[in-house]
């Protein structure tokens, strides 16, 4: 790709432009990363390093103090699982359910199903300010408010997940799927054993999506919990965050401390998986 | 139930019939078999089957409450009607006329313009940037600067406005440190009237930088290689080449891009509700915030609705609007 032709003029990077592209590139990206290092860095600094005006990038004493104060003020364990439960059922819900509509649409020749496909698509562009406020009567009425059921349910099947799975499956040979029905095979064994073997990656896909999407949600916890025994990791962050008497030099550190465990295993699972995210992008087109 | 005709099963069969999302391709024009129609008994009951899960979840959580802040929003709901939802009262287009009153709503209108007119053009156009960049300026490491500018999306923003917070803070924050190396004084950024949106619009540009970078690399990456070595035999400079072959044949990524960027900033959210709670002096009290403590800090539930659907038609207007005016300038 980078040796030019004999004959066509290059524009190539040249040896002279390779590097200054480098170098563009490379201060975009501390631009970009810089808050995530103040964070990183801010965590394990003391109260003295963190009022130091001008501030300072690396402490002058590493602590752990800002973690062990987070940890006794507030009940971090509590947060994490509950984030962790929520994200986990949001997840496998929508494994479930996106998968068997995306089934029935890629599939399945069924009266209606253009109705239903119309359905998804509006779906995909309803605001998430339309539903707040019933939503809230609704969870209230059915008691549902500070439980599970009431973080899980409004996200138990989401739209991205049916089109991302639509999109998937259709690739899928019809002459497999009429085989395995020759040979006897119902629609649920077929969509079992079959189907969902054959979409793995597109699951693994909405895996990533749905948790990390659940993990980071924080409008819908923030109004569907009162009890802080049920608030999830971004909301009682925020909480945290806004409380008048939050002790001012400490309370910054353990903020910093706080974000950094919110924001660590995000990280990780993306860099990891990272692959995943640009292919669902380009697959569905959406974010 | 009426068995459906073989060309009207074609037609569901070959994808979305609405405009579809640009790195769709195009999916029309499979012929099916004649078999098609014998199937459709057995495959109507699995089809309604295998619907019907998601279907219940939409009526009751999406299509329900839809309906109900419609409802809601020409009522006094408040309060006392959470648990009575019946006996709220109609009080016709109320709640409508005196959002037009309310001084406040008007200043989150005003900020929620300012946030999408100033950050989505520097968020598509930095994207792009970036994108053009990465793509046919840099050969190796490509993944790692890629996950580098892609990595604020995926992380929490509640945890990163918090950070932000700090780094803005005009005594000890990253940002005054920066200025006072070079003998600057940094303003107090999230204190001050004039800086609190500029300074909430940097950080929705930098977290959101990501979404349109991969859009835009999606896009490159489906331009022929020919039709850059064209320009180039043709004599075009890296500038040319980008505003002449490239952004042109980006056109349909770029209205995707400038499309949800808009409807992203014009729900903005979380950044001034863990940033400023609004202020100072509602400076950067935005529409979903003010929504948000209209219905949950003080119970005005009916007027947080008629506020809902305010926004809702404003962002279904602004989007039918930037989908006509980018067709056109396409043709």
């Amino acid at each position: 790709m980078t040796a030019p032709t004999a004959t066509a003029p290059t524009r190539r990077p040249g040896r002279v432009r390779g590097p200054l592209l480098y170098t563009v590139a490379s201060l975009g990206l501390l631009v970009m990363a810089a808050p995530f290092l103040w964070m990183a860095l801010s965590a394990f600094k003391t109260k003295k390093d963190l009022a130091a005006s001008p501030p300072v990038w690396i402490p002058s004493h590493w602590t752990l103090a800002n973690f062990r104060d987070l940890l006794d003020q507030l009940d971090m364990a509590r947060y994490f699982m509950n984030s962790l439960i929520v994200a986990v059922l949001v997840t496998v819900c929508n494994l479930l359910f996106c998968s068997m509509l995306g089934y029935a649409l890629a599939k399945l020749q069924f009266t209606g199903r253009s109705k239903v496909f119309g359905i998804v698509l509006a779906a995909l562009m309803v605001p998430g300010n339309l539903l707040v406020l019933p939503l809230y009567v609704l969870m209230t009425k059915l008691n549902l408010i500070d439980t599970y059921a009431g973080l899980v349910l409004p996200f138990a099947a989401g739209a991205f997940g049916v089109f991302l799975m639509r999109q998937f499956m259709q690739s899928i040979p019809d002459e497999l799927l009429e085989a395995a029905r020759i040979d006897g095979a119902g629609e649920w064994y077929i969509f079992w054993r079959i189907v969902l073997p054959l979409v793995k990656p597109a699951l693994a896909t909405l895996t990533i999506f749905t948790f990390l999407g659940s993990w980071n949600n924080f409008v819908w916890p923030l109004i569907a919990t009162n009890d802080p025994g049920k608030y999830t990791l971004p909301v009682a962050l925020a909480t945290f965050a806004n409380d008048p008497n939050r002790t001012v030099g400490g309370g910054n550190g353990m903020l910093m401390a706080g974000s950094l465990l919110v924001v660590l295993p995000v990280l990780l699972v993306f860099a990891v998986l990272q692959r995943h995210f640009t292919q669902g992008i380009a697959t569905a087109g959406l974010k | 139930m009426s068995l459906v005709t073989g060309s009207t099963a074609d037609s569901a069969a070959t994808g979305p019939t609405k405009p579809s999302k640009a790195p769709v391709g195009p999916m029309r024009g499979s012929t099916r078999g004649p078999d098609r129609g014998r199937r459709l008994g057995r495959h109507n009951l699995h089809g309604w089957l295998f619907s019907t899960p998601f279907l219940v979840l939409f009526g009751v959580f999406m299509l329900l409450p839809i309906v109900a802040t419609l409802l809601m929003s020409f009522t006094d709901f408040g309060a006392r009607d959470v648990t009575r939802p019946f006996e709220a009262e109609f009080v016709g287009f109320d709640n409508y006329t005196r959002l037009f009153d309310d001084d406040v709503f008007r200043t989150a209108l005003f900020n929620t313009g300012y946030f999408v007119v100033v950050g989505v053009p520097l968020t598509v156009v930095l994207g792009l940037l970036v994108a053009v960049l990465l793509n046919n300026g840099i050969d190796r490491a490509r993944t790692f600067f890629r996950v580098g500018f892609y990595a604020p999306v995926v992380t929490t923003i509640v945890a990163v406005a918090v950070v932000w917070r700090f780094v803005l803070d005009p005594s000890d924050g990253l940002v005054a440190g920066l200025a006072s190396e070079l003998g600057l004084t940094a303003p107090d950024f999230l204190g001050s009237e004039t800086w609190a949106m500029p300074s909430l619009i940097a950080m929705a540009v930098w977290r959101n930088l990501g979404t349109v970078m991969v859009l835009f690399i999606a896009g490159l990456q489906a331009i022929p290689t020919e039709v850059r070595e064209a320009a180039r035999l043709d004599g075009a400079g890296a500038w040319q080449e980008l505003r002449r072959v490239t952004v042109p044949l980006l056109r349909p990524t770029m209205l995707y891009a400038t499309v949800i960027t808009s409807i992203g900033y014009l729900n903005v959210f979380e950044e001034p509700f863990v940033m400023t709670q609004g202020g100072p002096s509602n400076s950067t009290m935005t529409v979903s915030l003010d929504m948000y403590q209209e219905g949950f800090n003080f119970f005005h539930m009916g007027y947080a609705s008629a506020m809902a659907y305010v926004l809702f038609v404003v962002i279904m207007g602004i989007t039918v609007l930037q989908l006509r005016l980018l067709k056109d300038n396409t043709s």
